[in-house]
């Protein structure tokens, strides 16, 4: 369903929300609700009461109204909207670090990635993408419970063809041995990952890509360390941040806050961006400014990316 | 489609006529190069033969030596040229650099003495043994010092050159570091997070504004592998050129899908398009047949062409202010080489312009037909990426939003937050796009090694700024698609 693997799943112009689709319920930037659409189904938000069945038949994007009058968008899933509505078990991977991560491991349609640890499978969701459709992801989570969930969450998004959740202890028994010498990336989001590494190396094709996760700069010592003597090459840390801005237009630009209207990504009083206090077309402004917000996060984790080299 | 996605994944080994990055000494130099029999590499004064590379596997590890015949590439183990694996801590502390004073004596082997070693064949490694020897303060050194000599040592004496695989990763990190104008100052991590926004993924069909040497185009058509489209589209009658996409080893089926179209054409109904096409076919090939080498037939003796200043000024739409510091790069030792121009597909092709709206050419950058045209004007783009640094971003966003499909996410690539927060508030009051967020990536490398963990000291303070949202369908403001 987030994947057009079939060509009826293609979101299109043509294609119009049906029975059982997946959908992201967009009531502000910050607000947004995954609902799986059933004709008598109903949501109920801080907008009111809206009827699933007066959402079938309207495209994806689609702006729909409840009785009152208020309005929710409807998205299509993707990825990104995924990881902003799931339901977090764990400590989840954000986009900044997460479409970092798909790139510097070289990932393409066709690879095979191993994951450890699955968490809330927000990094699982985008790896899949990634390895679609004759790839795959061998993920693996020591938490019996926690793999279940994020079984069933990717049940619901319809990527389950091409991910596979396996209970078990990565840093205590390895990667199973029938993975070696086949697989193109790692990704580790584990607690000790040096304990893990010797084994990821022997999973990795020739060139292939390793990445490690961690918050504390004390792992990643310890992880690069374990890299080193591992046959692992390349071996390279960063960190990776998104600053956002919020923008600011009106009639007379700074300095009558009243008339200036915010436009940003962090929650206001006023929500500009719905508009539900007035139907009002306006004009663009003659003064828009912008300017850093000043609420951001300050660290995730370190990345250690690290390149398998047989001929050593 | 299987096989063709299979042979992408396994061509970990170089094959002859394929497309690689050599990095030289440990990234001092960047070459992209095409190894045919008979291509050579320049190191120094030196010309070898790339011929040893042909079917290693790609992250082998070669160094230059003096043989009988002159010089050549051997294939060597990566330990080698590694740092030290065990360092001894307990040095740290005894030894420093109190003592140690530059005044240029501490060698006792001249340039004759090591002119002599080679030319009885002594390795390279053997020279630094010899100059290690014959040094009265290097066992003065600390451990890291010691290193760093035999770094520097290595890289005069006993140059290496890596063979690296053709990747949107390789492929940016190489122009970022020597010539970054030529891509826009596209950051990975900047490119990663617009193949991401705008949710680039297996059969769907990517809008690409790309003035940026087209390493946009190849990153989302390595994301396809080979379903969908990337169609690179141009606003005005020039295309943009899109060199970089030769640099990615794409096969038959990922090229295929890469095709160009002018705004114009997409916007116009089906009946018009054909003049327009036509008349695309020939301009185009005037701008880019004049240089190239077809260099999957030529067997000549140099096959690493140099980049073509003037043709790049000619269509290039590079700021003005960013071009210099590259330009003075140029002039030395960075070669970035774009010898894989597709005019030399174009020339082939020059006889008979019409035919190309009818075969399916299977080189990158065909112009799109029309029955790819139309699919896309009935169902829409279902993602759009802007990397056009020249471009207004509300201008340009403008004429391209309607040709996405309702709930298709953009990404909007520029160097100046001003022009986006204009068009993200219209955006905004216009209600056409909602989740509208302009981002700006940071990005910082750390250097991690016993009691020398500390972020780099050299840093990228600037990736540009995204804007990123979804398209929206608003029946008050528009009857359908436009």
């Amino acid at each position: 369903m987030m994947l057009a693997i079939n060509p009826s799943d293609k979101k299109t112009f043509q294609r119009h929300i049906s029975e059982g689709d997946l959908v992201i319920v967009y009531e502000r930037h910050d607000s947004m609700k995954a609902i799986k659409v059933q004709d008598g189904s109903e949501l109920q938000n801080r907008f009111g009461v809206f009827k699933h069945s007066d959402w079938i038949g309207k495209p994806f994007g689609s702006k729909v109204f409840n009785q009152k009058g208020k309005f929710v968008y409807l998205l299509a899933p993707t990825p990104e909207l995924w990881t902003l509505v799931l339901s977090h078990r764990t400590q989840i991977l954000y986009i900044a670090d997460i479409s970092f991560v798909i790139s510097f491991l070289e990932i393409v349609p066709g690879c095979v990635v191993l994951e450890s640890g699955t968490g809330s499978g927000s990094l699982t969701t985008s790896l899949a993408r990634a390895v679609a459709p004759t790839g795959h992801v061998y993920t693996f989570d020591f938490h019996e419970p926690r793999a279940a969930s994020a079984r069933e969450d990717f049940e619901k998004i319809g990527m389950s063809q091409l991910i596979t959740v396996n209970v078990r202890d990565i840093q205590g028994e390895g990667f199973p041995e029938k993975f070696e010498g086949t697989i193109d990336s790692v990704f580790l989001d584990l607690p000790q990952p040096w304990l893990a590494i010797p084994s990821a190396g022997k999973m990795l094709k020739q060139d292939g890509v390793i990445c490690s996760f961690s918050p504390c700069i004390e792992q990643v010592q310890r992880s690069c360390e374990a890299l080193r003597s591992s046959n692992f090459t390349d071996i390279r840390t960063f960190e990776i941040l998104l600053r956002t801005y919020e923008v600011r237009g009106g009639k007379e630009g700074l300095g009558t806050i009243e008339e200036g209207d915010f436009v940003g990504s962090l929650p206001r009083k006023r929500p500009y961006s719905n508009g539900h206090s007035s139907n009002v077309v306006r004009e663009t402004a003659s003064c828009v400014v912008a300017r850093p917000c000043s609420e951001s996060r300050g660290h995730t984790g370190y990345l250690t990316f690290a390149r398998f080299c047989l001929t050593i | 489609m299987t096989d063709m996605v299979e042979k992408i994944v396994d061509s970990r080994v170089t094959w002859e006529g394929c497309s690689v990055i050599l990095d030289i000494n440990n990234g001092d130099r960047i070459v992209f190069a095409r190894l045919n029999p008979s291509s050579t590499l320049k190191i120094g004064k030196k010309v070898c033969s790339l011929s040893p590379l042909i079917g290693c596997p790609f992250g082998s590890l070669f160094q230059l030596e003096c043989g009988v015949n002159g010089p050549y590439l051997s294939r060597v183990s990566r330990s080698l040229t590694g740092a030290s694996k065990s360092e001894d801590q307990n040095d740290c502390k005894t030894k420093d650099n109190r003592a140690l004073v530059d005044s240029n004596t501490a060698q006792t082997l001249s340039g004759d003495d090591i002119d002599v070693m080679r030319r009885e064949g002594a390795t390279g490694e053997q020279i630094i043994e010899a100059l290690i020897a014959n040094s009265s303060t290097f066992q003065t050194k600390t451990a890291f010092s010691q290193e760093k000599y035999i770094l520097r040592k290595q890289k005069k004496y006993a140059p290496t050159v890596l063979l690296r695989r053709p990747f949107t990763r390789s492929i940016c990190e190489a122009y970022f570091k020597k010539l970054p104008a030529r891509i826009g100052f596209l950051r990975m991590d900047t490119i990663s997070l617009l193949l991401s926004m705008a949710n680039v993924s297996i059969s769907l069909d990517v809008l690409v504004v790309d003035m940026v040497g087209g390493i946009l185009t190849g990153a989302a058509a390595e994301r396809l592998g080979g379903t969908g489209y990337v169609c690179n589209t141009h606003l005005g009658t020039k295309q943009y050129p899109m060199d970089i996409v030769g640099i990615f080893n794409f096969d038959k089926a990922i090229s295929s899908r890469i095709v160009r179209s002018s705004l114009s054409d997409l916007h116009l109904a089906k009946k018009s398009s054909e003049a327009h096409i036509s008349n695309e076919n020939l301009h185009s090939m005037k701008l880019l047949g004049n240089d190239g080498h077809s260099l999957e037939s030529s067997n000549g003796p140099i096959s690493i062409v140099k980049e073509s200043l003037v043709q790049e000024e000619n269509s290039s739409h590079q700021c003005s202010s960013t071009t210099l510091s590259s330009e003075s790069e140029q002039s030395t030792s960075m070669d970035l080489d774009t010898c894989f121009k597709k005019c030399s597909n174009s020339v082939d092709e020059n006889k008979d312009p019409s035919s190309l709206k009818v075969s399916k050419s299977l080189k990158p950058g065909r112009q799109a037909s029309e029955e790819e045209i139309k699919l896309w004007k009935e169902n829409g783009f279902t993602s759009l990426i802007v990397a056009a640094p020249e471009l207004d971003p509300w201008n340009a966003i403008q004429e391209l939003l309607p040709l996405l499909s309702y709930s298709a996410p953009f990404a909007i690539y520029h160097h100046y937050l001003q022009p986006l927060a204009i068009c993200m508030h219209n955006l905004q009051v216009k209600q056409m796009a909602i989740g509208l967020q302009i981002s700006e990536p940071w990005l910082r490398e750390y250097q991690v090694l016993p009691s020398r963990t500390h972020p780099q000291m050299q840093m990228n303070s600037f990736g540009g700024y995204i804007l990123s949202g979804t398209r929206v369908f608003n029946s008050e403001s528009e009857q359908g698609s436009t």
